[in-house]
Order: structure tokens, then C-alpha cells, then sequence
């Protein structure tokens, strides 16, 4: 943590005895590793996390991030409605609420997925502390140890952590600019049964996907609503930036298309309220969302009742929509500020997509920089981005990898930074050049198919595959 | 005593140094100190200015904190601080410098080949590559100059990986070694005041060597202290580690880290002038082995800095 000297602080903490603390020893630390559940040896702290946690520093340009830009939201609604909060239920929203969540704001969930078309009953929703929670739930209710899951490749890194707290034993499958190859899930499906196993769910975020921001094509999405039909397997749609698009025609949520039978829906007001009042919610299935209720009674008891007050009177005055489309009309000049800013700064081995909404770009460097490694030199020079390993499970691939996210930092930090990366990217193409006396080697050194091996145009090109890594053999492992 | 803790700073070992910061806060405040922490930034020479501490204890690693840089200005400042002095740290921070004071007063240290990207941009010197494998064998370890905790340091299999993980230490520092691979047991002696404390054997549970992970999550490695050594084993590598410890110039407190290899020769790797104080560290390990609790390490680590003489006066 950063610590604020400058800052009036708060009281003292309280904090244990210092002899109690100061007394840890070596017995010590056996004593709780020999206490710790089996599940906490896959709950990893790495190094890339402690590198994070640099990023924080004010000087830093972190294209790391992956938050709304709150800055937009007028402080005098947030004071209004906290007033009119505090004066008329002020004794309510300081109470416990019903674990499911209010009525009300199941209601106003409804309408937000009417936005997008979808109609799901007040009665499948539950309102969870962010989506964070949701996945959470979803995985804590259907996956014994050891039980496969299926997500993308890459997949959103805040998911890699559940699947393991839960020991779910996780497989990734590949993606191109149309999202998840659906033939490669077939064939993992496959794999699977042939050893008489089936997968719990298969995990996605077919919309603008974070890290990778391409989309599920539609003639994907209606395969995988069949394959899921076919094979009696759940889909856990994570949709938070649906509503964040740019260009392009909406696509059709997998809940549409499937009606609910086998697609768990996930939704967040994270990106288009505040990420800070943690509110996200579920849809799902009646028994499934029975049972989901049980296990948030424990986590937690209910979502914040503030928070939902708070929601409540955002989408009582019915200004979401425009909120949301201001919005839009700042992240699209943002990611044009990012793309102008990669075609000009990054070197020509580099390959990038162009998401049509979101919040990520995923740039692909030559296989011979690794991203963690690159992150060091990029914090030299105060920049910041997410290396592509966070979004594998098995912190393997994707090293060549980037997530750059858009929306945190207006156009002139957004060009700066990316300046900053090409810099140290183009310092290291420049030494293993030297180093091997070899030029010119593209992205991903030789894998990628012709036709995508070159450049994306500056404006309305093609989206490149998202394939940085190296050995073939270590997919879908 | 007013005792001021330097932490943090902006080395990419910032958490680790976090760590060992709070848990020297802890002892501290129980030996009865007046304890203020500081987060090591721009602001640094003003609050110690402001604070005037009779006693600065250093819990910084890496470069920016380890390598002499906030030992200079403590000297300035006229205020006692923890750890080797300011040349100490410089030696011991850059494993290059380490390395040849190392094989000039004949202490076993494997064999390397050290550039900076200078070398290979503007002198060719990827063309020595061949030689350079030749010489050192595979396979064989690549890590920057100078940086902690084993960031950045790679493993090259065959002569393929080498230029991947020479770009990767290169993102680290300016300058990076490619040195032979000791095959063998990974040892670390710690010194207080110059005395060896009992060796400490690492043993990665799951990796195939001590990397930034498992060094600090409680649970990933297997240590043994003392390490399972004969009584003439444990006096040639205390031996050895205690001549490195002098050829670098240390005093109050360090780490040596050595490898045992095939033929029980110990080789040292190098020297860590401020080693790491978290709950896994390996230097409180070896004090409690000692009998040392960490309040009393922390306590005799504070009084070598009270009695070692600083270079300016302070004006108050």
C-alpha cells in the first residue's frame, strides 16, 4: 500500500501486541503451512502481483487498469442522491436486506438487460456484491475438486483465482477475432467424454471480451447455445461491457439466444455506474439459483444495502441510458486515441486487435520478449500494462502477450503511455537483433497464418489472432 | 530512542521491502522505541530532516535501497544507520563488482562472462556468444547486474534460450552475467557482526530452483536450519562465506548464499547487504536456529549502527 504521509491520518489502529506479531519464527511458519487448506496451494501470490502493486504510484500511467473512469460521474448527482438517501430511508439503508437483493433492484437489473434485449424473470436474479461475487457463486455451487471448466484462452484474469480456489481443473480454448473457436471446444468436449467427464460450465465473455477485447461471431454464439443444448453443459455468460460498444451492430446475448435453459447470465453495474459500490448480479435457473442464495447467505448474508439505495435512486431518474451513452462517446475517442497511438509507437513485429467496445486492446509482441519481464523495464519508465500470462491458467502462455486498457486515462496519458511501452519494446526488438543478428522476425515468430501475420490498419483493418504463445502442446492442457 | 524504519522506495522489490519494514516496525515498538516509519520517496531527506531520528534502520531492497544510495545520504544527514556501509553495499549490490572481488582473494565463485547492452549494440559481442557457451557450458544461469529476489534470472537450456533470457535480464538492468550452472545444495549464511549464524538449506518444494514465489509465500519451500552438514562441512562453508563477507567489505549484517557442489566445494553466488526480514526470509531463520530471537536480532542490529562511526557530524 502507498502510504498517504501528507494526509490527515486516522486514529491508531489497534493492532496486535507487537511481541505476539515480532515473535514469528521459523516453527511458526510450519506450524500454519501445515495448517493451510489443500486448496490454498494452487491460490497463488506471484511476483507479477507484487509488480502491481508498484503500479499504484501516482507518476505511473497504468494502462493495467480495468475500471470505469468514475471522473465522469457528477458529484453533485452522488450528493443528491446520498441526501435524499440519508433523509428518507435512512433506517432501511443502514439495515440488512433480503439476500437475494431488493425487488426494486431486481427490477431495475431487468431493465438494464432489456437494454440488450433480454427479458429474464425478476425472480432468477440475485444481486451480488460486483460479478466478481457472481462467478464466485456460480463455481462454489457446481464444481467439486477436480471437476473440469472451460474458459477462454486468454480468459479474464480475476477468473484464474476461482477456478482455482475451487480446485476446478481448468482448460482453456483458443481464440481468434470471432472469439472462442468453437470447433476446438468440440473437440476438447471430446477429449473430455471419451474419459466419461463433462465440464461443469464453460466460462465466457463473448462481448468484448477483457483481456482479449474481440467478440463471439454470431454464428459462434448460436453454436455454442446448441452445443450447450446438445451436451447438457452450462454456459456462464459474463457480459459487463455489452452495453459499451463503439461501432458496430449489437450482437445478441447467449441468454437470448438460449432462453436461460443452459446460460447462467452474469451482469455488473462496474462499468457503467461505479466499480466501488460493488454491485453486480446472476440470472440463472431456479434450482441453481437456489442454491447459489444458500452459499451467498454465507459468504456474505446480502449485497449491501446502501449500495442498492444508492443504484436505486441512479435509475429512478431514468438517466442511465444517456450516462451510459456519454460514456461511450468517451471511451470510443479513447481507444482511437490507443490505436492511433500503437500504430505509431509500436514496432512493426508487434500485433494488436481492435476492439469494437470494452475497454482492452491485446497487443502480441515477437515470443522473444516476455511481458513480466518487459513489465520491469516499462515501471522504469513510470507505464504500466497487464502481461499476458494473468490471463492463462497456467501463467505459461501468453508471456508475449499485453492487456492495454482504454478507458482509465484520457487521449494525451492514453498516447504518452502507449509512446512510453513502444520505447522499451522497440529497445528490446533492437537487442535481440543485435543479439542474434537476425531482423525482422513477425509476431509470433513463424505460428501465425498468412493472411493475419500482418499489421492491423490504422482504421477499419483486420483483427490479428490472438496466438502469442509457443508450443502448440501446452493448449487445452 | 527515536528509530526511523526506511521502507518501500521504488524498487521492483517494494513489497518484500514492505514486509520486512512491518515486522521491524513490531519489534521495535516492543524493544521501546519511538518508531517512525518511512516510506522510502521524494520527500525522503526532508522527513528525516523533520523526524531527526537518533537511528535510521534500513529495511529497503534492491537498487535505490540496498545499493548504497540511502546509506550516502544517511552519512550526509550525519544519522547512524542499519547494515554494511555505503562501498559494502555498492560491492554487494552489483554481482559483477561482487564477483571479480570474490575470484581476486581466491574464494570459489562460479565461472562468468558479464556485458551491458552496449557490448551487444555497439560492439558486436552477440558474435562471442559461441565462445562464451563454450566456456561456461549448459546449462547455464542469465541474470541482470544488479537486482534482488531472483527477478529476471533465467535458466538456458541449450544455446536457443540464451538470446530470449539475455532480453529478459536486460529489462531489468543494463548489465547482466551469464554464469555457470552449479548443480548442488543452495545454502545461505547469515552474519551478525560478523559472526556466521547457523547455515540455512533451501529446498524448493515445487520449481525447480528458488525463484521469486516461493521465496516469499509461507508453505512453498522446505528449509532446514541448520543445514544437515558435518561439523567440517559447516566450518568450509561458514569459512568461505565469512571470507566473502570480509572481501565485500561487510559489516553489522549480511547474507551470503552459496551452492554446495558435487565435489562439497562451496561456491559463492553472492552477497545480500540488506537481506530480506519477512516471515519467510531466510536471515530471521537463521538467528532463531541461533537461539536469537527477531526482537533481539533486531535490537543487536540497531546497536551496531549506534556503535559504528558515521562520517559527518550532525548539527542539530
Amino acid at each position: 500500500m502507498v502510504e498517504q504521509q501528507d494526509s490527515p491520518s486516522p486514529p491508531e489502529p489497534r493492532r496486535l501486541p507487537a511481541h505476539r506479531r515480532a515473535h514469528q519464527t521459523a516453527h511458526d511458519l510450519e506450524r500454519y503451512a501445515g495448517l493451510f487448506a489443500q486448496r490454498t496451494r494452487v491460490m497463488r501470490s506471484s511476483a507479477m502481483r507484487d509488480l502491481m502493486a508498484i503500479t499504484a504510484r501516482p507518476e505511473v500511467i497504468s494502462l493495467a487498469g480495468g475500471q470505469a473512469d468514475t471522473s465522469t460521474f457528477p458529484p453533485e448527482t452522488f450528493a443528491a442522491q446520498m441526501t435524499r438517501i440519508a433523509q428518507e430511508s435512512s433506517a432501511e439503508a443502514l439495515q440488512y436486506g433480503p439476500t437475494e437483493g431488493f425487488e426494486a433492484m431486481k427490477s431495475a437489473i431487468c431493465g438494464v438487460m432489456a437494454a440488450e434485449g433480454m427479458a429474464p424473470d425478476p425472480e432468477d436474479v440475485i444481486v451480488t456484491t460486483g460479478g466478481q461475487q457472481a462467478i464466485d457463486l456460480v463455481t462454489k455451487t457446481l464444481v467439486d475438486p477436480g471437476d473440469p471448466v472451460i474458459c477462454e484462452a486468454p480468459t479474464y484474469p480475476g477468473a484464474v483465482p476461482v477456478f482455482s480456489s475451487y480446485q476446478a481443473e481448468t482448460h482453456q480454448v483458443e481464440m481468434d477475432e470471432a472469439g472462442m473457436k468453437i470447433d476446438q471446444l468440440e473437440n476438447l468436449l471430446d477429449r473430455l467424454a471419451a474419459d466419461g467427464r463433462r465440464p461443469k460450465f464453460i466460462y465466457s465473455v463473448p462481448t468484448f471480451q477483457n483481456p482479449a477485447g474481440v467478440s463471439l461471431s454470431a454464428e459462434r454464439r448460436d453454436r455454442l447455445v446448441e452445443l450447450a443444448r446438445e451436451r447438457e453443459v452450462l454456459v456462464v455468460e459474463d457480459n459487463p461491457y455489452g452495453l459499451l460498444r463503439y461501432e458496430g451492430e449489437p450482437q445478441q446475448a447467449l441468454y437470448l439466444l438460449d432462453g436461460g435453459d443452459y446460460v447462467i447470465y452474469i451482469g455488473t453495474l462496474s462499468k457503467i455506474l461505479s466499480p466501488g459500490i460493488r454491485l453486480g448480479w446472476a440470472v440463472a435457473p431456479p434450482p441453481v439459483m437456489e442454491k447459489m442464495a444458500l452459499g451467498k447467505q454465507a459468504t456474505d448474508l446480502c449485497t449491501s444495502t446502501l449500495a442498492q439505495y444508492f443504484a436505486l435512486e441512479y435509475f429512478a431518474e431514468d438517466r442511465w441510458r444517456s450516462y451510459v451513452d456519454g460514456l461511450c462517446e468517451i471511451y470510443r475517442s479513447r481507444r482511437d486515441a490507443m490505436l492511433e497511438a500503437l500504430q505509431r509507437h509500436f514496432p512493426e513485429q508487434a500485433t494488436w486487435t481492435r476492439p469494437q467496445g470494452g475497454m482492452f486492446v491485446w497487443a502480441t509482441l515477437p515470443s522473444y520478449i516476455d511481458t513480466s519481464d518487459l513489465l520491469a523495464k516499462a515501471l522504469r519508465e513510470n507505464v504500466a500494462f497487464v502481461p499476458g500470462a494473468a490471463a492463462y491458467v497456467d501463467g505459461q502462455q501468453g508471456r508475449s502477450s499485453m492487456r492495454l486498457n482504454f478507458s482509465g486515462f484520457d487521449e494525451d496519458r492514453i498516447r504518452e503511455g502507449i509512446r512510453r511501452i513502444g520505447t522499451v519494446v522497440s529497445e528490446q526488438v533492437a537487442l535481440y537483433q543485435t543479439i542474434t543478428g537476425e531482423h525482422r522476425l513477425p509476431a509470433g515468430s513463424g505460428e501465425l497464418p498468412g493472411p493475419h501475420a500482418h499489421r492491423p490498419a490504422p482504421r477499419g483493418g483486420d483483427v490479428v489472432p490472438l496466438r502469442g504463445h509457443r508450443e502448440d502442446g501446452q493448449r487445452d492442457r | 530512542m527515536k528509530t526511523a524504519v526506511l521502507k518501500g522506495g521504488r524498487s521492483l522489490e517494494r513489497q518484500v521491502s514492505l514486509r520486512s519494514g512491518a515486522r521491524v516496525e513490531d519489534a521495535l515498538t516492543s524493544l521501546g522505541h519511538q518508531v517512525v516509519p518511512l516510506d522510502a520517496g521524494a520527500d525522503l531527506v526532508q522527513r528525516l530532516k523533520q523526524e531527526e531520528p537518533d537511528v535510521a534502520f534500513i529495511a529497503l531492497h534492491g537498487p535505490g535501497g540496498e545499493d548504497g544510495t540511502p546509506q550516502e545520504l544517511l552519512e550526509i544527514l550525519g544519522i547512524p544507520y542499519t547494515g554494511p556501509g555505503v562501498a559494502a553495499c555498492i560491492r554487494c549490490m552489483d554481482k559483477v563488482l561482487a564477483k571479480h572481488l570474490l575470484r581476486s582473494a581466491g574464494i570459489p565463485t562460479p565461472d562468468w562472462v558479464a556485458f551491458n547492452s552496449t557490448a551487444f549494440r555497439e560492439l558486436g559481442a552477440g558474435d562471442a556468444l559461441e565462445e562464451i557457451e563454450a566456456r561456461l557450458g549448459f546449462p547455464l544461469v542469465v541474470k541482470p547486474g544488479g537486482q534482488g529476489s531472483a527477478l529476471g534470472v533465467r535458466f538456458a537450456a541449450s544455446q536457443d534460450d540464451v538470446p530470449e533470457a539475455l532480453v529478459s535480464a536486460f529489462s531489468y538492468d543494463d548489465r547482466v552475467l551469464l554464469e555457470r550452472h552449479v548443480p548442488g545444495r543452495e545454502l545461505a549464511v547469515s552474519f551478525l557482526d560478523g559472526e556466521p549464524l547457523p547455515v540455512v538449506e533451501v529446498h524448493p518444494k515445487e520449481e525447480d530452483r528458488f525463484n521469486y514465489e516461493a521465496r516469499y509465500e509461507i508453505g512453498r519451500t522446505d528449509y532446514v536450519c541448520p543445514a544437515e552438514l558435518d561439523a567440517a562441512e559447516t566450518m568450509e562453508v561458514q569459512g568461505v562465506a565469512a571470507r566473502a563477507y570480509e572481501a565485500l567489505g561487510c559489516t553489522g549484517f549480511a547474507r551470503v548464499d552459496l551452492m554446495l557442489d558435487a565435489d562439497s566445494t562451496p561456491q559463492v553466488l553472492e552477497a545480500n547487504a540488506i537481506p530480506g526480514l519477512t516471515d519467510t526470509s531466510l536471515f530471521p531463520m537463521a538467528a532463531d536456529a541461533a537461539s536469537i530471537s527477531f526482537e533481539e536480532l533486531v535490537a543487536r542490529i540497531v546497536e551496531l549502527a549506534l556503535t559504528r562511526p558515521v562520517l559527518a557530524t550532525k548539527s542539530r
